[in-house]
């Protein structure tokens, strides 16, 4: 008789679907739906008692000069990292898919930074652009190795583009690798053949049937870019003079240090809004430009 | 097509890509070389080797950092959580496939949609939300963070692997008298294991180094690797000696995890993004 009602549908659905969707609930949608009430609040983590305020914390987010240049911060490392660590990536996985002996030695060297943690490794590379770069400076004399890398605002943006496309490009070469090993070699030898040159066969044949694979690679790197955080706090703490805080530093900043939670609520839905957005339309945009080998 | 014979020109490119995987492994080198050396020599040269093995760097880093408790908490965390994702995940991707009704089809919607929504978004109201649920500096409470977190992505590739399972093989069992979750547990469970390894791999790479929700639930007694190496950091700014041995220990785990796995890693992260 027990056997009956466990076999019912309504058990199945609930044992199978349940477990995953409580957790998803309380733990995503929740929070979710809080934040958006709470953005609209002054909340500062502590009161029992919040007030709504109406639409002020967006005003005040948007006057917020920290808060916009994290976004100028945020979006210029975003250019530059997903373009560079792309083309790294996929320059990688060019020279891996040629007939070389080492490649699966390579393959995992150029992986293995990815497998470290963000916090890890911009300790790690702190260490390098501090100590390493100077030992190198003095023994070559090379003027680049001289500057003090995580001291000034220029070189500080640039030492947190380097250390995105080390962890970031094996990644990406291990996808693209999977593209192009699939890439029918009849349609390029017989391009070779009509006497398509390298770069013709590359632009007309090989870019369009790689394109699920720039989709799928260009959104991995937008959103690390976007969401960037554990990388910049262990490498330059979001200095030198808050110039490389990122937009997810500055809401942690703005809610866990000056317990403006409140505010720091309504900074993260409007951040949540762009990288939804963002990925949203990147995604449908090259969808669209996938052809079928 | 390129000619598949080894050439001049394939030589000289299997040159490149050494000299390339070279300046790669530089940052490893100046990592682990230094991590042996006294904080003397260290600023003295860091470029250069060690001219003697400290290993008194890693017996001092290895008592302040606490490592075997870090290690200890960033594995029970890891396992747990992935096991829990593979369990749970599968189960509801397996009841959302077979039975595409409305709420079901809600739900898949609901899982998909919030892959866009980022941590930081939402991590202010979850920790209010911790409170409530009493989740705060627990591991149960971190588990079922990582479940609810993980879900999204882990049903979506599990939704797709179930599809290409035929529903035939389940209604053998179903005729021999299996129970519906008899046929998910020895049937169908066993079928989805490639995408269960592509999911545990995924799942340990992102836990192993997750900073942030660790950094806002957990306590010192029940610091990961990431919050003893932070809170090593804040400590000891430029003690060098230690800080890097610290960063070895930190880093040796998942490397050797790597290692070991790697056909398996690459081929997950493949599989995993392939279909994300």
């Amino acid at each position: 008789m027990t056997k009956k009602w466990f076999n019912a549908g309504w058990m199945q659905q609930l044992v199978f679907t349940g477990p995953a969707t409580i957790a998803f609930s309380i733990i995503v949608l929740l929070p979710f739906v809080l934040g958006m009430y709470y953005a609209f609040t002054d909340w500062n983590g502590v009161a029992d008692t919040v007030k709504f305020v109406g639409f002020d914390n967006f005003v005040a987010a948007f006057k917020d000069d920290s808060f916009r240049s994290s976004f100028a911060f945020t979006a210029k490392l975003t250019i530059f990292a997903v373009i560079l660590t792309n083309v790294v990536a996929f320059l990688l996985a060019l020279l891996l898919t040629q007939p070389i002996k080492l490649k699966n030695i390579l393959r995992t060297v150029f992986f293995l930074p990815n497998v470290i943690g963000g916090l890890l490794l911009g300790f790690i590379w702190q260490f390098i652009f501090i100590k390493g770069f100077a030992a190198i400076g003095k023994s070559t004399d090379w003027h680049l190795f001289k500057l003090p890398w995580l001291g000034d605002e220029q070189t500080s943006f640039w030492a947190i583009v380097i250390v995105s496309i080390w962890s970031g490009a094996g990644y990406l070469m291990v996808i693209y690798i999977a593209a192009l090993i699939n890439v029918p070699q009849d349609l390029t030898e017989a391009a070779s053949i009509d006497g398509a040159t390298a770069w013709q066969r590359m632009r007309h044949i090989i870019f369009p049937l790689v394109m699920p694979a720039v989709t799928i690679s260009l959104f991995l790197a937008l959103s690390w870019s976007f969401k960037a955080f554990d990388v910049i706090l262990s490498l330059t703490k979001g200095g030198p003079f808050n110039s490389t805080q990122s937009v997810a530093l500055n809401i942690y900043t703005e809610a866990f240090q000056n317990n403006r939670y409140g505010l720091g609520t309504a900074k993260a839905f409007i951040f949540f809004l762009i990288v939804a957005a963002i990925t949203t339309l990147q995604v449908w945009l090259t969808k669209k430009r996938e052809v079928q080998a | 097509m390129k000619s598949r014979t080894y050439n001049g020109k394939t030589f000289t490119m299997e040159i490149g890509a050494i000299l390339l995987a070279l300046l790669f492994l530089v940052p490893f080198y100046f990592l682990i070389a230094n991590s042996f050396k006294s904080f003397a020599d260290i600023l003295l040269d860091s470029a250069a080797l060690p001219k003697s093995l400290q290993w008194a760097n890693y017996e001092k880093a290895f008592d302040i950092m606490n490592f075997k408790k870090a290690f200890s908490n960033s594995f029970i965390i890891t396992v747990t959580s992935v096991a829990g994702l593979a369990v749970f995940g599968s189960m509801a991707a397996y009841r959302m496939v077979r039975k595409p009704n409305w709420y079901n089809n809600l739900l898949f919607t609901m899982f998909v949609a919030a892959m866009v929504i980022p941590f930081q978004s939402i991590m202010i109201p979850l920790m209010k939300v911790g409170n409530w649920f009493h989740l705060i500096n627990s591991i149960p409470g971190i588990w079922l963070c990582y479940l609810g977190f993980g879900s999204s992505l882990t049903i979506f590739l599990y939704h797709g692997f179930v599809k290409s399972i035929p529903v035939e093989v389940e209604e053998a069992a179903v005729v021999d008298g299996c129970s519906p979750y008899g046929v998910f547990w020895r049937i169908v469970f066993p079928l989805l294991k490639p995408m269960t390894v592509t999911i545990i791999i995924l799942n340990s790479l992102w836990i192993w180094n997750d900073f942030l929700l660790p950094q806002l639930m957990l306590g010192p007694e029940l610091r990961t690797i990431p919050l003893s190496t932070y809170s090593f950091f804040g400590q000891y700014t430029k003690q060098w000696d230690l800080a890097l041995a610290a960063l070895v220990m930190g880093v040796l785990p998942i490397v050797i995890f790597f290692l070991f796995l790697q056909k398996h890693i690459i081929e997950g992260i493949t599989a995993g993004s392939v279909k994300g």
